[in-house]
């Protein structure tokens, strides 16, 4: 199955309207039942699906600059769908689907090796060190459409797969196979009080994020939009996560350029 | 006495026999021969003891048997609706499938006796009276991991109910109840066959029975890792 055919969702982050306000990662905790830790300030043992960095341009005072960077899992394709992740599971838990172009991560089936944590270069991946233990009542308010997980298997953002299977099965009821750009958006996107976030099919041509980070074939299959850029770019990844920026310092930040290296930035 | 002893004790028995001058030499062969019958037959004995244990003894142990609250007539009451399964096991407004009937949709003809069955008292009288639900025991239960969506099989592969829950709408009494003591699942997703064997396309309802006709209907066979379905497409 080609990609061209099949739906390829995909998310567009305006960094220029992110403001670090951290809402897309409560948002996310709570619509995936994501555990918390007595301190979750401990970034070794906490989990976090969603999670928002700050970049500085590393400025004296007057020259200083700040970006927020929220980073979801950015499923990449790799090559046919071969994402650094992917390759290295040894249980199958881990699987590029072709027709969606989402990187599943399978718990139950998920062993705790921690090969794709070492594979993936976004520290996207997270590993439960313990049972999730909520406050009592709290697991009243956990969410029926996403299974928990438990002590010693790896979880990360599924781009909220479960809404697009609560929605394809309200689809399929009233008879449609498709769904409307609007039915299938994951818990960030909607939550972001600036509207930093877009998500949608990249494949088609009729959503936002498609005309955003539209490829253009004379630019080496990179967005047209000179804003945009991806994390990594040169490492082959082939994210769906796309980010804009006007600011060349960010830009260049989403990628690992040393010092010395010249401007060859693609934006 | 295992059988390895009293195997010994027969050689035992034919060394002291060899030095008698009467006896030759291929009369003790002979007897040490014979000392293969009884390894043989404790060997038997010992093989099908253990296929019994494992094959018979032992999955019935695995299940706790449960008898279900009330027990329901199917067929009794298939005869009295007029949509068939879907007029008490029906979808609602947002896709999901409501399962089990809830004490509501019960109310509408027992809020009061129809009958004089001791089942229909026993419900009426300890469950509709008092207010309380019916903790019906699920037989197709799937654990926590699985997304099961009625919806696009019922309504877009226009399957049929027996497929994967058998005739249990011609049912006059619920069946026993078999919970797997290590996972709290039903037997009916195992199967009654210890090796998995079906005989019905309901008899079994674990991972592989769904992939098998996913992969003959074609459905969704996108995975890069084993050219099959993809795994958001039954998980979550």
């Amino acid at each position: 199955m080609k990609h061209e055919k099949a739906k390829k969702f995909g998310m567009v982050i305006d960094l220029d309207k992110c403001t670090g306000c951290g809402t897309c990662m409560v948002a996310c905790m709570a619509e995936n039942n994501v555990p918390f830790r007595e301190d979750d300030t401990d970034k070794l043992i906490s989990v976090a699906w969603m999670r928002v960095y700050r970049l500085t341009n590393g400025k004296p005072f007057p020259h200083t600059e700040e970006c927020f960077l929220p980073r979801p899992c950015m499923q990449c394709e790799g090559h046919d769908g071969h994402s650094p992740c992917v390759s290295v599971c040894p249980a199958t838990a881990t699987d590029y689907d072709m027709s969606t172009g989402i990187v599943s991560q399978i718990y139950t089936r998920c062993f705790g090796c921690r090969y794709c944590m070492a594979a993936c270069p976004y520290h996207v991946r997270q590993f439960n060190w313990w049972d999730p233990l909520w406050p009592e009542k709290m697991t009243e308010s956990l969410n029926p459409d996403v299974s928990v997980r438990m002590r010693g298997v790896v979880e990360k953002c599924s781009f909220c797969i479960h809404r697009y299977q609560t929605a394809t099965q309200k689809a399929n009821l009233e008879g449609r196979r498709e769904l409307e750009e609007d039915e299938y958006q994951t818990a960030c996107t909607q939550a972001c009080p600036a509207g930093a976030i877009t998500f949608g099919d990249l494949n088609n041509p009729g959503h936002a994020v498609h005309q955003m980070v539209k490829p253009d074939p004379n630019h080496g299959g990179r967005p047209k939009n000179p804003k945009a850029f991806r994390l990594l770019e040169r490492l082959g990844t082939n994210p769906k996560v796309y980010y804009l920026s006007s600011r060349k310092w960010v830009r260049r930040a989403g990628d690992n350029y040393i010092r010395q290296e010249g401007s060859q930035n693609h934006s | 006495m295992s059988a390895e002893d009293k195997a010994n004790e027969v050689s035992a028995d034919a060394q002291v026999q060899e030095p008698t001058p009467s006896s030759p030499d291929n009369d003790a062969s002979a007897s040490s021969d014979s000392a293969g019958g009884p390894i043989t037959l404790f060997f038997i004995i010992g093989l099908a003891a253990s296929l019994v244990l494992g094959w018979v003894i032992f999955p019935q142990l695995l299940y706790s048997k449960k008898k279900q609250p009330v027990d329901f007539n199917h067929k009794l009451h298939m005869g009295l609706v007029d949509e068939g399964c879907q007029s008490c096991h029906f979808f609602r407004e947002d896709g999901t499938y409501s399962g089990v009937p809830k004490l509501a949709q019960c109310m509408d003809c027992h809020e009061e006796m129809q009958g004089d069955h001791p089942e229909e008292e026993k419900f009426v009288n300890e469950y509709m009276a008092k207010d309380l639900e019916v903790p019906w025991l699920v037989y197709a239960r799937q654990p926590d991991c699985v997304f099961f969506p009625h919806a696009a099989h019922v309504k877009l592969a226009k399957m049929d109910c027996v497929t994967c829950h058998g005739n249990i709408g011609e049912s006059e009494n619920l069946r026993v109840y078999e919970a797997n003591w290590i996972t709290g699942y039903s037997r009916d997703i195992w199967g009654k066959n210890i090796a998995g064997i079906k005989r019905n396309s309901w008899d079994r309802m674990k991972m592989d029975d769904c992939s098998e006709c996913h992969q003959k209907n074609n459905v969704n066979q996108a995975s890069v890792q084993t050219h099959k379905g993809g795994c958001f497409v039954c998980h979550k």
